[in-house]
């Protein structure tokens, strides 16, 4: 089980968190202006990166906000978690950590 | 090359020889600088499209290429459940068109996958539940489908281990039986399929990673960089299962797709105790025996996209306390193993069985959580859209541009259940 530190929290364990997909996707102002394609890719097409994707998380059971994470879905190593509205962290993925899992 | 055939006879002869003149079961060829076609992932989809390639329509000048060893991947980690009893008539017809091929596949390959009809019985919680399986038994019975509802003593009957009661948290309130349904051996369907597409000249290349797709001057596929070097091709079929978002990226392609964690486990060995598959969609139970022994117990997703090929304890846990529920007589089983594959999931939970915005690109993806059951009959219709650069009928509602024009296929919501 992985532990996720919440940034309103501290650290618990996954059991306390639901998982909310890829971050940083802004829904677009006006949908009905949009073609389909571009509609489309905003619904369903997502990144499912390889390597250090950023993410959602919600803090369901304790808190119940939602926050962004930054994860090596490699490794499953978190580098980062960060509240929701504030910048990507910028964290290169360093031979390090990109093996390590702690 | 003039490949041995298996059978009685064969093996009473060797037996008695020491079994010391078999044959290798499929070359460890060089790869060649090019190919007419090359598919991307030797799991069981990849290579079938091979053999069906080579074998339907004479390309065999082609190769499989596999970043590990065949049947390594979600091919070998899978519970090996066969069944065809999908609501929406699409689906039906393709994961039917399957189970067809099952059934004469030992004949066809001169292999033995070990299909086993023993029927594939999905237990039934709630009044939602009931009320789901009946429609479903409707609509395969309109299709052509066996399914039929079974009441909570006929499930019993059928399955003699089976907790009825009404003292346990979801009571079993029914159950809907594929009779037609079973399981076959996972990895023979990998090593028959690539045994009898070797012997058809289909190169088998494992070790042999995939790290870019070119492309020509007009866009169209002309080949790909690989962990062994530059390899040609027109034509480029991608069955990647799990990583098909990263070998499409390669071709700016995005695709509908999450990657996640599913969990598998199996049991110390018993004696035969389990006459059929038994699956639990609502609390999340998949159980049947192999021909070893070992019960084969399939858990649930993880919550999150991954590429570990590992999970965590507690999805494992989940569906242990359902099979306890179910099948009380096995509290005191042991567990042996456990893994975890990763498996690509599109929101409507079909697959995808599609040419690609790039000329010469074809993807076979989208399998979720049950792409064995389809490994032939997916592999059948993949091949027929390689070779003639259009869909077979039964594929073609399976495209990626179901998203965009609304088409969807959607077994998620049939099912009512992540799965």
């Amino acid at each position: 089980m992985l532990l996720i530190v919440c940034p309103y929290c501290g650290k618990r364990p996954e059991l306390e968190f639901t998982y909310g997909g890829e971050a940083h996707l802004t829904r677009p102002e006006r949908p009905a202006e949009l073609d389909d394609q571009t509609w489309t890719d905003f619904l369903y097409m997502r990144t499912n990166l390889k390597g250090l994707y950023a993410e959602r998380w919600r803090h369901a059971r304790g808190c119940g906000r939602f926050f962004n994470a930054l994860r090596d879905t490699t490794t499953d190593h978190f580098l980062a978690t960060y509240k929701t509205g504030t910048p990507r962290p910028d964290l290169p993925v360093t031979a390090s950590t990109a093996g390590s899992r702690k | 090359m003039s490949r041995q055939k298996f059978s009685g006879l064969s093996l009473i002869r060797r037996g008695l020889s020491g079994h010391l003149d078999w044959q290798k079961q499929w070359r460890k060829p060089t790869p060649k600088p090019s190919y007419d076609a090359i598919i991307i992932g030797g799991g069981g989809h990849g290579l079938g499209a091979a053999y069906y390639l080579a074998k339907e329509h004479g390309l065999t000048n082609i190769a499989v290429l596999e970043k590990g060893w065949i049947g390594g991947g979600n091919t070998g980690r899978n519970t090996t459940i066969i069944r065809s009893n999908y609501l929406f008539n699409e689906s039906a017809a393709l994961y039917d068109h399957s189970v067809k091929i099952w059934e004469n596949l030992s004949q066809e390959l001169n292999y033995n996958v070990m299909f086993s009809p023993r029927g594939v019985m999905m237990l039934a919680h709630t009044v939602h539940d009931i009320q789901v399986f009946k429609r479903h038994v409707h609509a395969n019975r309109c299709n052509g489908v066996d399914n039929e509802w079974l009441e909570p003593e006929q499930a019993k009957e059928f399955c003699p281990l089976l907790n009825i009661g009404s003292d346990i948290r979801y009571p079993v309130l029914g159950a809907a039986l594929q009779r037609r349904g079973g399981t076959a051996r996972h990895d023979a369907v990998a090593w028959g399929f690539a045994r009898a597409a070797d012997s058809l000249g289909v190169d088998i290349i494992e070790n042999c990673e995939v790290t870019a797709i070119k492309r020509d001057a007009s866009g169209a596929v002309e080949g790909v960089e690989t962990s062994r070097g530059t390899i040609g091709a027109k034509k480029i079929g991608v069955s990647a299962a799990g990583n098909t978002s990263v070998v499409l990226s390669m071709a700016g392609v995005r695709l509908p797709l999450e990657s996640y964690p599913l969990q598998a486990l199996v049991s110390e060995p018993v004696k035969g105790v389990f006459p059929c598959v038994v699956m639990s969609n609502t609390i999340h139970a998949y159980i049947s025996q192999s021909d070893k022994g070992e019960l084969v117990i399939g858990a649930g997703t993880d919550a999150y996209t991954s590429y570990t090929q590992r999970g965590a304890l507690h999805i494992n846990t989940h569906t242990l306390d359902a099979i306890c529920e179910l099948f009380p007589q096995f509290r005191r089983m042991r567990m042996m193993r456990n893994w975890g594959g990763i498996v690509d999931v599109t929101p409507d939970r079909s697959p995808i069985i599609a040419k690609t915005p790039v000329k010469g690109l074809y993807v076979n993806c989208g399998w979720g959580t049950g792409g064995f059951k389809a490994t032939p009959g997916s592999a059948h219709v993949f091949a027929w859209t390689i070779a003639r650069d259009e869909p077979h009928p039964i594929n073609a509602p399976f495209t990626i541009e179901r998203f965009r024009d609304g088409y969807l296929i959607d077994e998620a919501a049939a099912a009512a259940v992540a799965h």
